[in-house]
């Protein structure tokens, strides 16, 4: 009996069977090329009801998770480790909440001119804290004490400001609107060894110059204080932040603070321009409390405490937005290793290769579909909370940063879940288990995190931990500086990262890339079904 | 009764899973607690010497236990494996004829997934308990006696600790049935609960989310000293993931009674 196909024309009953769909895939491909794999993939992925809630119910729970990080975290007032529960912290000009209190012996400046002084001496003096507890003795201590002139547009703790100022330890520096910080001469003032300092104003231009002999001047910077008004607060000013004494304990760092006073003692003053006031008015700025000025003949000695720096030890807007994305990381580890454990257990994995010999590629396909997905849920969750809680936070508790650090977080966050979505299904097309794959995964990425941060290790280890797992990642949503100028804990128990935002996200894609080249050589020399 | 955990005892015994679980549980705990109270030995130790202190600070127990915080993630794949598997090969079906009450057999499963935990967590905290001693003497530290109350608390709590992560991982394995989705839920319930209290700077907020997160308040029990700054008191901390081990059990117990398998 001959079989002929109804349909079929006579003259092709001659010749063999073709298919009728086009062939582009030649004598190694499948039918159809990558964009036909990916879309088989993708197919695969949101039709599984359980993955596709899964993912929405992650970015819901990113986006609550943030929020509720938010919340929590609107009691804290604290800068430089001094709390309080009144009103907020002062705010600087660019929103960031600082730390302005200091002595100020000022006078008004109308218009252009200069102030000129030479600093003759700086010492820092810390208090015991009680007998039992003395201070360490000042050649011990690397204190922050600073004294010098300054030029402020209002008496209002926050309001902007140049300073060129003597430092104990630091040389001379020029610093304005709290987070700017340029250095100067590094020597340190001495009686012997006296320095002059200069801040001439321009219109809203403030040019600072230091001297060893008051002829020749050394410019240190200038900075441009947008909006300045004609009349502004100029004159001598003494601050010293309190003191932190770190002590590496078994398990944890003790930490002891004493308060901490600079004098200066400044002669030769000089003032250029329209200074309309006869006499100097003084008075402690801010909540530093202390300080005191005197005059005898030329020499003016101010002493006081505090600090004009920009705030440290707090949490930021952009890193609390992405909060979440912890959660939806673990969501994503799950569900990128099950995209392939579960072609394994189910057997479907020798169709999905019989249907798509070129192995490689549909690893590509699976590694493309997951990272899309990854980047997107990512994205959508923080470009809601982000903007969102920037908004809802009061000033002066939580740090504000700048429209293109939020953006690197935002877009960091959104690469981080794809990164790491693609680690999982390497690890997962490596182990073809999906309890060991999981594990393994949260447990590198996740449990490194946990142990840096709960200050069990101490600080090079858990340092060390953070450069070399994939937990290095998560520097990419780092966003508070590390202010020279301001003395504290920059450890990762405070959320300092030591890597590189960019850096550390590398690391995480360093592992990423080794493990799927290892899956890919798994994936083409192991048998489907061993 | 019996029958069924003969039976479940040789599923456990033919397979090789759960002896290499069994072993990484041990390594894992005593490997990295040896890491951690070293390094923080030498860390301290260090710095002793410059400041003229003794160093001592953080509880040297919770130092040696720490490997506690790696090895739970083990336990997970142990309970979670001992239900999914059934569900994943469809054995449970087997299983279930072969015992139709179906709390007897969640009860022998429950009994030979506690008795394999045991195995692993007691040689695992005891070898991390006398190795964190030695490195902490050879360091120079002063150690407590191991057979005082507060470090057998430490020592014996942390063994009950892995015994209740691993009923919670069996209770989320018999809700979730896919050994994946639950080991992932059952460590996202570890994990996010200490990172998210570290993400809050209320200290209120941070309080009560230590209070109720299973890994921070259960790991409470490993605490000597100073138990007067936790949030918990080590055997309320204890409470607390039993707790939340009792209700994922009964959520699970109540899933196997009234689903069909």
């Amino acid at each position: 009996m001959t079989t002929t196909t109804p349909s079929s024309s006579p003259s092709s009953s001659s010749s063999p069977y073709r298919s009728t769909l086009p062939e582009n895939g030649g004598e190694r491909g499948g039918r159809g090329g990558f964009a036909h794999l990916a879309h088989a993939e993708w197919t695969k992925f949101r039709t599984v009801t359980g993955w596709a809630v899964g993912v929405l119910v992650a970015i819901v729970l990113m986006v609550l998770m943030s929020a509720s990080a938010a919340k929590g975290n609107t009691g804290g007032n604290c800068v430089n480790g001094k709390c309080q529960n009144g009103p907020s912290n002062p705010t600087g000009p660019g929103g960031e909440p600082v730390a302005d209190s200091f002595y100020f012996v000022h006078r008004t400046l109308d218009g252009d001119g200069s102030i000129t002084v030479r600093i003759s001496s700086l010492t820092d003096s810390l208090s015991d804290n009680h007998p039992d507890e003395p201070a360490p003795a000042p050649g011990d201590a690397e204190t922050w004490g600073k004294a010098g002139i300054i030029v402020k547009s209002s008496e209002t703790p926050g309001s902007a400001y140049a300073a060129v100022l003597a430092t104990s330890g630091h040389g001379v520096r020029m610093q304005y609107d709290y987070v700017n910080d340029v250095a100067g001469d590094p020597a340190d003032v001495t009686p012997a060894d006296p320095r002059w300092l200069r801040l001439t104003r321009t219109g809203d231009v403030l040019t600072g110059y230091d001297s060893v002999d008051g002829v020749r001047w050394d410019r240190i910077g200038t900075a441009k204080l947008t909006g300045l008004s004609t009349s502004v607060q100029a004159g001598l000013f003494a601050t010293s932040p309190q003191y932190s004494q770190n002590t590496q304990l078994l398990g944890g760092i003790s930490s002891r603070s004493y308060a901490s006073t600079a004098t200066g003692s400044f002669d030769h003053l000089t003032l250029q321009g329209n200074w309309p006031d006869a006499t100097w008015s003084s008075q402690a700025l801010g909540d530093g409390g202390g300080g005191q000025y005197a005059v005898n003949g030329g020499t003016y000695t101010v002493s006081g405490s505090g600090d004009i720096a920009p705030g440290t030890g707090l949490k930021d807007t952009a890193q609390l937005g992405v909060a979440g994305v912890l959660l939806g990381l673990m969501v994503l580890i799950v569900l990128a290793s099950q995209f392939i454990t579960s072609e394994y257990r189910r057997g479907l994995i020798g169709t999905t290769l019989a249907a798509h010999p070129r192995r490689g590629a549909v690893l590509a396909a699976k590694a493309l579909v997951i990272a899309t997905v990854a980047t997107f849920s990512g994205l959508l969750a923080a470009a809601v909370s982000v903007p969102v809680f920037d908004r809802l936070w009061p000033k002066g508790a939580l740090y504000i940063v700048s429209p293109l650090t939020e953006a690197r977080v935002i877009c960091g966050s959104a690469l981080l879940l794809a990164v790491t979505g693609v680690f999982a299904l390497a690890v997962g097309t490596i182990v073809r288990r999906s309890a060991i794959a999981i594990t393994s995964v949260i447990v590198l990425m996740i449990l490194p995190y946990l142990l840096a941060t709960g200050s069990l290790l101490p600080d090079g280890a858990a340092e060390w931990l953070l450069r070399v797992t994939p937990a290095a990642g998560f520097a990419i949503e780092q966003t508070i500086p590390h202010y020279f100028q301001v003395d504290d804990l920059y450890q990762p128990a405070e959320g300092y990262f030591p890597l590189a935002p960019w850096a550390g996200f590398a690391v995480l894609c360093g592992y990423a890339a080794v493990a799927l080249a290892l899956a890919w050589h798994k994936l083409r020399g192991r048998d489907v079904s061993a | 009764m019996r029958y069924a955990l003969h039976a479940e005892w040789t599923k456990a015994r033919t397979m090789r899973g759960p002896g290499l679980l069994v072993l990484a549980i041990i390594l894992l705990t005593v490997g990295l607690g040896v890491i951690v109270t070293d390094s923080a030995a030498v860390a301290a130790h260090a710095a002793a010497g410059a400041a003229g202190t003794d160093g001592s600070g953080r509880d040297t127990a919770v130092l040696c236990l720490s490997g506690v915080q790696l090895s739970q993630a083990v336990v997970a794949i142990l309970a979670a494996q001992a239900v999914g598997g059934e569900y994943s090969s469809r054995l449970i079906l087997v299983t279930l004829v072969a015992t139709p009450r179906r709390l007897t057999a969640l009860a022998a499963k429950a009994g030979v997934v506690s008795a394999l935990t045991l195995v692993a967590a007691l040689p695992a905290v005891a070898i991390s308990v006398l190795a964190g001693r030695l490195i902490l003497s050879a360091h120079g530290f002063a150690v407590p006696s191991p057979t005082s109350s507060p470090e057998l608390r430490a020592a014996f709590g942390s063994v009950l600790y892995l015994l209740l992560i691993a009923l919670l991982g069996l209770g989320l394995g018999l809700l979730i049935r896919d050994t994946g989705i639950a080991i992932g839920a059952l460590l996202a319930l570890l994990y996010l609960f200490p990172l998210f209290a570290h993400a809050v700077s209320n200290p209120d907020w941070q309080r009560h989310l230590e209070q109720i997160s299973p890994m921070s308040a259960g790991l409470l029990i490993q605490n000597t000293a100073n138990l007067n700054t936790l949030p918990l008191s080590p055997w309320e901390g204890l409470a607390v993931l039993a707790a939340w081990s009792a209700a994922a059990l009964l959520g699970g117990a109540l899933a196997l009674l009234l689903r069909d398998a």
